[in-house]
C-alpha cells in the first residue's frame, strides 16, 4: 500500500512541481503548468467527494464560479484586499453548499447528478445574466493579487507564468496534504465507510447524512479557491468558469486519474490539460480523438489510470 | 431489568405481514435466540430493532428509553450494534479500516484536527487502533488486517463483521448468523465467542440455523412462523413445543428444514 502512503504522495507531488520547470521549453509552459494544478486542485477536492464519500456532482463548476467572481467583484464593490477574496468566495461556496446540501445529499446517485446539474446551471445562468455586475458572458477584469510586486520589491523578479506556477503549486500540495490527513482520519474512515454500505456505517455510528454533507462542503472549497486561483492568474474571468462544461471536465478528470487517490487526481487533470494542446495536431478531430481516448482508458484502465497502473504493479511482487 | 424490551413490533411489506405482534425481553448478559424458517421474519425483526426499518406498529425500548424511532446510529451511540446475514462489509477499505471504522464514535472529533492531522486526531486514532488490532487478533484476522476486506474469504468476513460490532463496546449485540457458510472449526469459533461475550456482560439477540448451536448456548429462544411468534422459553421447552416441531423442527433434524424453508 505504499502508493497510499502520504508522505510518499505529498514528496512525489512536489518534487514533480520543483523539478518540471528544468524541462520547459519555454516560459509559456509556467502559465499551462499553473492551469494544470488549478484544475488537479478543484479535482482533489472531487477525490473527497466522489472517492471518499461516493456521492456525484455535476455542478462543482458552479462553486469555481463564485470562488472567480469574488475575486473580480469583491475588491472593485466590497474594498476587499485581492488576497482576501478567496477567502471570501470559499466562504459563501462553503455557506452554500451547507444549505443545498442538506436536501439534495437526500437523493443518491443519477437523482443526485441532476439536481447537483442544476445547481451548476443556476450558478452560471447569474453570473451571465447579471450584466450590470459581472459584464455578461464577455466577463470581467479581474484585479491583481499584488504578491508578485511585493516580491519583486524584495528582489525577486518572477515573470508572471513563474509566479502563478510556484503560487499554484504551492496551494495544491498544501490542498493534497489536506486531503491525504482526511483519507486516514476518523471522518475519511467514516466518509469511505457510508461509501462502502451506507447501512453498516449507520450501524457503527455515522451520521451519514452529516458525513455526506461535510464532504460536500470540503469539495465545494476546493473547487471555489481553485476558480479563484482561476481568475487571478488570468486577470480576467467569464461565466464558462462556472459552466457545465467545466463541471463534467472536473467529474472527468477525477475518474480518469483514479477517483480514489490524490495523485490519481493530478495526473488526471494534467493529461485532460495537456491532452487538448498535444492533439491540435488533429485540427478538427482534436475533440475525436479526446473522446476515444477517454473511452479506451475507462474500458481498459476501469480503476482510472494510476490504481489501475498502482495495481499492476503491486500484482507483479505478490 | 431487561435491557431490550420488544413490544407488539410489527410491519406489512404489501400486504404481507412480515413480522406480526412479537414481543420479547432480553437482559444483560442473556443469550436470547430467534429461530424460525426462512422468511419467517428474523432479519426483518433486527431491521427494525435497529433502527433500519420502520415498525408499523409496537415499540422497542432499550435500557428503559423508547426507541422505537431512533436512527441506526443514534441507537450505536445507546450501545446497540449488529451484524448482517447478507455481509454488509466495506469492501474498498482495509480490514483494520473496517474495524477502525467501528471505533467512529470514539475515535471522531473536530473536523479541523482531521484535516490537519493534528496531534489530537492521532492520540484518538492511535487508540482505536490499538483496540481494532486486539479485536482483529480475538477473530483471528491480525494477519489480514492490511489486505484490502473485499479479498477475504467469506468466513473471514463473517467474522470481521463481529470485530466491527465489538468495536462499538456495545450492550447488546444482534448477530444475525454470524456462522452460516463457515466451516465446523469456524463456527465453534463463533460459538465460544459468543459465549464469551455473554459471560463479560452483553446480551446478545442471534439468529442462527445450525440448531446444534442454538440449543446449546440460549438462555431464551424466540420461535417465529409466518411473522408470528408461536412459541417462546428455555431451549428444552422450544423443542419439545409441538407446534414448533410441525412449523420448523418436523423435518428431524434442522438444516433439512433450513432447506426446505
Ligand atoms: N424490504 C422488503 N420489502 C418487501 N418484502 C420484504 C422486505 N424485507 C423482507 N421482506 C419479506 O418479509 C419476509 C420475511 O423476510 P426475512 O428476511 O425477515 O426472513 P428471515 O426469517 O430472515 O429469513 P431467512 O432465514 O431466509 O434469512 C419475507 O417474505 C421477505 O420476502
Ligand atoms: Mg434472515
Amino acid at each position: 500500500m505504499t502508493w497510499r502512503n502520504k508522505w510518499l504522495q505529498l514528496a512525489i507531488l512536489a518534487i514533480a512541481i520543483a523539478v518540471l520547470p528544468l524541462f520547459f521549453p519555454s516560459g509559456y509552459y509556467y502559465r499551462v503548468g499553473a492551469l494544470i494544478f488549478v484544475n488537479a486542485l478543484a479535482v482533489v477536492g472531487l477525490v473527497i467527494l466522489i472517492g471518499y464519500a461516493g456521492q456525484i456532482s455535476l455542478g462543482h463548476a458552479g462553486f469555481a464560479g463564485i470562488g472567480a467572481y469574488a475575486c473580480a467583484l469583491a475588491p472593485e464593490h466590497l474594498g476587499l484586499h485581492p488576497a482576501l477574496s478567496p477567502v471570501l468566495g470559499a466562504v459563501v461556496s462553503g455557506v452554500l453548499a451547507l444549505l443545498i446540501g442538506r436536501p439534495i445529499l437526500r437523493l443518491k446517485g443519477y437523482y443526485l447528478a441532476v439536481a447537483t446539474l442544476g445547481f451548476g446551471i443556476l450558478v452560471s445562468m447569474v453570473l451571465t445574466n447579471e450584466r450590470a455586475l459581472t459584464g455578461g458572458p464577455d466577463g470581467m477584469q479581474v484585479a491583481d493579487l499584488g504578491l508578485r510586486a511585493v516580491l519583486r520589491d524584495l528582489g525577486w523578479r518572477l515573470s508572471g507564468g513563474e509566479f502563478w506556477y510556484g503560487a499554484s503549486g504551492i496551494v495544491l500540495v498544501l490542498g493534497a496534504w489536506i486531503a491525504l490527513n482526511l483519507f486516514d482520519s476518523p471522518t475519511g474512515r467514516a466518509m469511505r465507510a457510508l461509501h462502502g454500505s451506507e447501512v453498516a456505517a449507520a450501524t457503527v455510528g455515522v451520521d451519514v447524512a452529516r458525513q455526506k454533507l461535510r464532504a460536500f462542503v470540503i469539495s465545494a472549497v476546493y473547487a471555489s479557491v481553485a476558480g479563484s486561483l482561476l481568475a487571478l492568474q488570468n486577470g480576467y474571468i467569464t461565466p464558462d468558469v462556472a459552466g457545465f462544461l467545466h463541471s463534467v471536465e472536473m467529474v472527468t478528470m477525477a475518474v480518469l486519474g483514479g477517483v480514489g487517490s490524490v495523485l490519481g487526481a493530478t495526473l488526471g487533470a494534467a493529461i485532460l490539460t495537456l491532452l487538448p494542446q498535444v492533439l491540435t495536431v488533429f485540427a478538427e478531430y482534436e475533440q475525436l480523438v479526446l473522446g476515444a481516448v477517454m473511452i479506451l482508458v475507462m474500458i481498459f484502465l476501469p480503476q482510472g489510470l494510476l490504481p489501475s497502473i498502482a495495481r499492476r504493479l503491486r500484482g507483479r511482487d505478490e | 431489568m431487561s435491557l431490550l424490551v420488544v413490544d407488539g413490533l410489527g410491519i406489512t411489506f404489501g400486504g404481507l405481514k412480515a413480522v406480526d405482534d412479537v414481543s420479547f425481553a432480553v437482559a444483560p448478559g442473556e443469550i436470547v435466540s430467534v429461530i424460525g424458517p426462512n422468511g419467517a421474519g428474523k432479519t426483518t425483526l433486527f431491521n427494525m430493532i435497529s433502527g433500519i426499518y420502520r415498525p408499523g406498529r409496537g415499540r422497542v425500548s432499550l435500557n428503559g428509553t423508547d426507541v422505537t424511532e431512533t436512527p441506526p446510529h443514534k441507537l450505536a451511540e445507546m450501545g446497540l450494534s449488529r451484524t448482517f446475514q447478507n455481509l454488509q462489509i466495506f469492501q474498498d477499505m482495509t480490514v483494520l479500516d473496517n474495524v477502525l471504522a467501528g471505533y467512529h464514535l470514539t475515535e471522531r472529533g473536530s473536523i479541523w484536527a482531521d484535516l490537519l492531522a493534528l496531534g489530537s486526531m492521532r492520540r484518538r486514532a492511535d487508540k482505536a487502533r490499538e483496540g481494532a488490532r486486539g479485536l482483529l487478533a480475538r477473530v483471528r484476522l491480525d494477519k489480514a488486517a492490511e489486505q484490502m476486506a473485499g479479498n477475504l474469504s467469506y468466513g473471514a468476513l463473517k467474522r470481521l463483521e463481529i470485530a466491527r460490532a465489538l468495536a462499538l463496546g456495545p450492550k447488546i449485540l444482534l448477530l444475525d448468523e454470524p456462522a452460516a457458510g463457515c466451516n465446523a472449526v469456524e463456527s465453534e469459533e463463533i460459538d465460544r465467542l459468543i459465549a464469551e461475550l455473554a459471560a463479560a456482560g452483553i446480551a446478545i439477540l442471534l439468529v442462527e440455523h445450525d440448531m446444534k448451536m442454538v440449543m446449546r448456548i440460549s438462555n431464551h429462544i424466540v420461535v417465529l412462523d409466518h411473522g408470528e411468534k408461536i412459541a417462546e422459553g428455555d431451549p428444552a421447552t422450544v423443542s419439545r413445543d409441538p407446534q414448533v416441531i410441525a412449523a420448523y423442527l418436523g423435518t428431524e433434524n434442522a438444516e433439512g428444514a433450513h432447506a426446505d424453508g
